[in-house]
């Protein structure tokens, strides 16, 4: 049985797929247009037809997967597939990512746009610790005020308010 | 001579100095974009949207298409030079142009992609002012059905042509309908997939999950296997033709030029088909057939002129019936939603000033590419050489950033993340991106007009196929779908007929096509 799921992580693609198919078929089904409904065709009609396709797609996909069909991974100017995947790099990049969800409303773009820059360029391997830092500074510094001179939106200041 | 009337004013519209300097800043920034790896026009244009709030509709679209020439200007430079191809539109340019390049002869290749480009966006843009009134006229008297139906076929060919699974295109398609779905129902004002949350209800903001598509999943895709010695790009000097270059150039010019537009005007368009078509056509007419393989120009001249034919075609769906049929082109589609103008045949009539404003400029964009980039392409091939940690993490940044700026909610960036995750599976497992982000930007748009469709017909089905622009769409729809099905049946006689042969061709099989641009449909990001 393990034997047979070793290196067909793609089934966890059709899994998803068909998690998607139900959720959308199961809130399709709850909905009710009562008076508001116009024409023969509601609100539920199209979703329980993207929830079969959905399903369908989830059930050939476990099938092609198991039968040995493989998606192609995606190639591009900077990757090598050679290489297997890097999670330490992209757990990073989501850490630094998910640092400035948490602090933007907190204590500002100009402070958490800096730790996103800093800690993804960290995170890719650069290890020019004071020229990032410079580099992080500046750029969100400068998108501050850019966007609020030039495109009057009022990027959050946060803590930094009345010093910028 | 009404168009060219309109024509004309369209050029005194766009030739304001504003508004040339945005067509200037457009052309930089596509070119620049297309060159960097990671980045495409489509990207770009999705950053771009939350910029171009505060600016007047007429300008920020001029940027755009500067942009959106820029970009497949700037794909065919990195091709070449690094062999490489970001986008599956310049993967049959990077054929020939990378071996020309190893062999000594990057400046003709970069000048034969360039002029090429040049020639082919002109007569595509021309071919544009021609066609777009005819089918904007043609398309006021199509009715819900016709649009159902058409809709309905760009979402199944760019599924099922491009890319090399259709089941992957397919999967890909359905997530995009479902993110489609999210929010307000907006004929009875049911909630649909918003599971209590607020800043769901209005549905998703095309702009977070375009950049999360293609900004964030890509970024993190590239970190994930991330290329530690930088690629080797070949030093480039000034790009020239001599007097052989140009006789061997100018014929597979206009003939990529007659491939790249039709294909890109048909609502099923992408730039796959007519490059390949090119390069196999120039492949058989050449006079220097022993130098395919080694670096032949035409291989280059062709393929890069039928790329941009085919951009240049993609704008008539795209202006008179409201239908993108490239990653770019949809994200075009969300910024005119954005600024409430409405794409279709209503468009020249209502906002006949923006329409050719945009026309002329796509002219003067065109201009200035060839004028920019010949001396230019040296720096180009410098960008290259950026540091990737910057450029990544410069992705990520700009990506929260605009995509904070849409609402100024935090929420947003939670959806960043999550649909940025989507799109590093996508990436990792084969699914094409185009087809989801299809599907999210046209899925609500079909479903109002397959509703439209049932009102008028009082629930009958037979409404769906009452008038007959809608038959013959779905009788080109059953070819495409049941055309692998053919060629597997055939596959099997012959396999009856000749046992010993291995490998018979399963439903799932690439056509020759999808090998050569098996990218996994990162058309033009």
């Amino acid at each position: 049985m393990m034997d047979a799921l070793r290196g067909r992580s793609e089934l966890g693609v059709a899994a998803l797929l068909g998690v998607v198919g139900v959720l959308v078929a199961v809130d399709a089904s709850g909905l009710d247009a009562g008076t508001a409904q116009v024409g023969p065709v509601g609100p539920k009609v199209v979703p329980l037809l993207v929830a079969g396709m959905l399903l369908v797609c989830a059930v050939l996909l476990a099938v092609d997967v198991l039968r040995g069909g493989q998606g192609e991974l995606e190639a591009g100017e900077d990757v090598d597939l050679d290489q297997s995947s890097d999670w330490r790099t992209v757990l990073l990049l989501v850490a630094a990512f998910v640092a400035n969800i948490a602090l933007i409303d907190r204590v500002g773009w100009v402070i958490s746009g800096t730790v996103l820059f800093w800690g993804s360029v960290y995170a890719l391997g650069s290890r020019h610790y004071v020229r990032d830092a410079v580099v992080a500074v500046v750029l969100s510094v400068a998108t501050f005020y850019g966007f609020y001179v030039g495109l009057g939106i009022a990027l959050p200041a946060g803590i930094l308010q009345g010093v910028l | 001579m009404n168009a060219l009337n309109s024509l004309m004013d369209g050029f005194a519209t766009a030739a304001t100095p504003m508004n040339l300097l945005y067509a200037t800043i457009g052309v930089v920034l596509g070119t620049a974009v297309g060159v960097l790896p990671g980045i495409g026009p489509a990207m770009t244009v999705a950053l771009l949207l939350p910029v171009t709030y505060s600016m007047e509709p007429t300008s920020a679209f001029i940027m755009f298409a500067g942009i959106y020439y820029g970009g497949m200007y700037g794909g065919s430079t990195t091709s070449i030079l690094l062999n490489t191809p970001g986008e599956s539109s310049s993967v049959v340019t990077a054929i020939e142009g990378n071996l020309m390049a190893r062999a000594g002869r990057a400046s003709q290749a970069l000048a034969t992609a360039a002029i090429g480009s040049f020639v082919a966006g002109t007569i595509g843009t021309a071919l544009v002012v021609m066609f777009m009134p005819l089918v904007a006229r043609f398309a006021v008297s199509m009715g819900a059905p016709d649009y159902f139906a058409v809709m309905l076929l760009a979402l199944l060919t760019v599924t099922a042509v491009l890319g090399a699974s259709r089941l992957r295109g397919f999967a890909s398609l359905g997530l995009g309908l479902a993110i489609g779905l999210v929010g307000i129902d907006s004929v009875t004002g049911q909630r649909r997939l918003t599971f209590g949350q607020a800043p769901l209800a209005d549905g998703l903001d095309i702009v977070v999950v375009a950049v999360a598509i293609f900004a964030v999943g890509e970024a993190l895709w590239v970190a994930a296997h991330l290329r530690r010695k930088a690629a080797r790009t070949i030093p480039v000097g000034q790009p020239w033709m001599g007097r052989q270059d140009w006789g061997r150039s100018w014929k597979p010019w206009l003939r990529g030029t007659a491939y790249g537009f039709p294909f890109g005007a048909l609502p099923a368009g992408g730039a796959e088909i007519p490059t390949f078509l090119s390069y196999v056509t120039e492949k058989r007419l050449t006079r220097h057939p022993e130098e395919f393989g080694k670096g032949a120009i035409e291989g280059v001249a062709g393929p890069e002129a039928a790329n941009n034919a085919s951009a240049a075609g993609t704008l008539v769906p795209m202006l008179a019936l409201g239908l993108p049929t490239t990653a770019t082109a949809a994200v075009m589609l969300a910024a005119f939603t954005q600024f409430g103008i409405q794409p279709g045949p209503l468009l020249f009539d209502k906002e006949p000033k923006l329409v050719w404003a945009l026309i002329a400029s796509l002219f003067i964009g065109n201009a200035l590419l060839l004028v920019l980039n010949l001396p230019l392409a040296p720096a180009w091939a410098k960008l290259l050489q950026i540091p990737r940690p910057y450029l990544y993490a410069g992705i990520l940044f700009f990506a929260s950033l605009g995509a904070y700026a849409v609402n100024l909610q935090a929420f947003d960036l939670v959806l960043l993340l999550v649909l940025g995750a989507l799109g590093f599976m996508m990436r990792r497992y084969g699914l094409p991106v185009l087809p989801l982000v299809l599907g999210v930007i046209l899925g609500p748009r079909a479903e109002l007009q397959l509703r439209r469709v049932f009102q008028l017909s009082g629930g009958d089905v037979s409404g769906l196929w009452s008038e007959p622009l809608a038959v013959v769409i779905y009788v080109v729809i059953a070819v495409v779908l049941l055309w692998p099905v053919v060629r597997w049946l055939r596959g099997l006689r012959r396999q009856a007929e000749a046992p010993d042969v291995v490998g018979a061709p399963h439903p799932e099989d690439t056509s020759e096509v999808g090998h050569l641009t098996g990218t996994g449909g990162r058309d033009e990001q």
